[in-house]
């Protein structure tokens, strides 16, 4: 049972990471249209400066710049490419953003080369025992800034001005065009906040247990996409819903390991994009994706 | 209030074209009418006004000034903030947004800030007291009456000085069009210059001072309403008015029945 406990909490705590960058990809989506394959190099290229710069600034003055520099890389994604793209049919724009994830990812693990960088993180690989429930301080974290990040960000998207120029742009560019609403600023922004949730979740990546910020972590980024798609890619409690989904599931298919043998190893790799294929059979707009609701 | 000045306006949409030659005059504070059958260019010259054409893959060539200042090379939110404001065919409200965030987000282009946002939502609400008692509901919930309502007190939230409206009437029972009718006249009052693309030539004939008919991208006919009203072309193409005269007038057109290739929806 304590077993049991620790994996399910271990799963939301990567769960609510994996919700974190499901929510930057939903946010592109919404607001562009485009489903975008580079998110994975915005969320190494954040956690990159950070573990460049952690020594010499000291470790929070490193993660701020972090997120900055993965909000720049964003916005520079969307003003120096994207944006020449515009009108484009979003098939292309989606194979562009492919061609920028390798470019962008490349150039990182050539300066990353083999090493495992640390990102200096506070939390090293404390733990806190409560009840015999054993839990690393650096899952606890992650999922309290990412819970609070995901609380800010929905309360923007719903009440803020920015919030619904954004919802606006994403229901109807042209009309939102026509309420004087800048859609470039729009996607912008969108690159922008997809970038800096990136670097956030970079961090939290990366921390113990984790080895540390190397090539593989793009990788780890990667889960987030079946989390956005099985949430429905134009919802952002979707992305919530399914982040949480694929970390449980991730946690308790490698934890039970050992009583799955007759799949072979790996299933908790295997076990999210299991879960979206089964959700998608089910309900082909995800969990939460919208169908047309109105009427002419 | 302002003065809309359109010369010598030509659009197309790759090799169609949709204009040609069009020199529209909207005076300040008067409602202007554009009426034409399907494919007339009507939508098209909104577009044009509104800087929206390049979401059509549209070009277009002439000059459109307000008040002596010109728009082109504008982008669409400059002309929002100059004051021109487009309410689009077919309604098009945020239908997955509350009303409340449809009124909002069409303040969102407009100069002023807060608290001229507060000021035209009074407005508005007075205007339109439906949209006050729905403002938590979704947009695509409304009925197709309230919906029309709800983009025309959207566009209003930009305190517009000109408004184009782009066949308001469409698709409605004919007391709610009366209904929208009555509120042009009443926001025109409010000085507000209106430019009012209609099929509905009935209606849009009783609220406008000037007309222009536009037929196959080019102005057919123009002058004061009133008189557009009594000729018998107007009567027998867009009033569905049948005389005598009329009818001969309809035989002898057969011969010539030009067919028209679709291209604004």
């Amino acid at each position: 049972m304590t077993t049991f406990i620790e994996l399910l909490l271990g799963g939301l705590s990567i769960g609510s990471v994996y919700a974190l960058i499901a929510l930057g990809f939903v946010v592109i989506f919404k607001a562009t249209e485009v489903v975008n394959f580079a998110h994975a190099s915005l969320l190494l290229a954040g956690g990159y400066v950070t573990a460049v710069l952690h020594d010499d600034i000291g470790f929070w003055p490193a993660l701020g710049v972090g997120i900055a520099g993965a909000a720049v890389v964003g916005s520079a994604v969307e003003f120096l490419v994207m944006r020449r793209y515009r009108g484009s049919d979003q098939s292309v724009l989606a194979i562009v953003t492919i061609g920028v994830d390798i470019l962008l990812t490349t150039e990182l693990v050539r300066r990353m080369g083999t090493d495992v960088m640390a990102l200096g993180d506070p939390w090293g690989d404390d733990v806190v025992t409560v009840g015999g429930v054993t839990l690393a301080e650096t899952r606890i974290a992650a999922f309290l800034v990412a819970g609070l990040l995901i609380t800010v960000f929905l309360l923007a998207f719903r009440f803020t001005s920015w919030g619904v120029s954004m919802r606006a742009a994403a229901e109807n560019p042209q009309t939102a065009a026509l309420m004087g609403i800048r859609l470039g600023r729009v996607s912008l922004s969108a690159w922008a906040v997809a970038g800096a949730l990136a670097a956030v979740a970079a961090l939290f990546l990366t921390v113990f247990p984790t080895p540390g910020l190397e090539r593989a972590t793009s990788l780890a980024a990667l889960k987030a996409f079946p989390a956005a798609i099985l949430g429905g890619l134009d919802s952002t409690t979707g992305a919530l819903v399914g982040g949480l989904v694929v970390g449980v599931t991730e946690s308790l298919a490698t934890g039970y390991q050992s009583d799955l043998s007759f799949l072979g190893r790996g299933i908790g790799d295997l076990a999210p994009y299991l879960v979206m294929v089964v959700v998608l059979l089910v309900r082909p707009a995800g969990l939460f994706g919208t169908k047309e609701l109105s009427r002419v | 209030m302002a003065t809309l000045e359109i010369r010598e306006l030509s659009v197309g949409y790759g090799p169609v074209r949709a204009l040609r030659d069009v020199s529209v005059d909207v005076p300040a504070g008067a409602i202007t009418a554009v009426l034409g059958g399907n494919g007339a260019g009507k939508t098209t010259l909104l577009r044009a006004v509104s800087r929206t054409l390049g979401f059509h893959r549209g070009t277009g060539t002439g000059t459109i000034r307000l008040d002596g200042r010109p728009l082109d090379g504008m982008r669409p939110a400059e002309v929002v903030a100059a004051g021109v404001i487009q309410v689009p065919e077919g309604r098009q409200v945020f239908a997955r947004m509350t009303v409340a965030d449809n009124l909002r987000a069409g303040a969102l282009g407009a100069r002023g800030g807060r608290r001229a946002a507060a000021t035209a939502l009074h407005r508005v609400h007075e205007l339109f007291p439906v949209l006050a008692q729905r403002a938590h509901q979704r947009a695509g919930l409304l009925s197709g009456g309230e919906q029309q309502m709800l983009a025309m007190g959207r566009a209003l939230m930009a305190a517009p000085r000109l408004l184009l409206l782009d066949e308001p009437s469409l698709g409605l029972a004919p007391l709610m069009a009366a209904r929208i009718a009555e509120t042009i006249q009443e926001i025109n009052a409010g000085g507000t210059s209106v430019m009012l693309v209609e099929q509905n030539a009935a209606i849009a004939l009783r609220l406008a001072s000037t007309a222009y008919v536009l037929d196959v991208g080019e102005v057919a006919l123009d002058g004061p309403a009133d008189e557009l009203a009594a000729s018998d072309e107007v009567r027998r193409r867009y009033l569905g008015v049948v005389d005598e005269t009329a009818a001969e007038d309809a035989a002898q057109a057969e011969g010539i029945t030009r067919t028209l290739s679709r291209w604004s929806a």
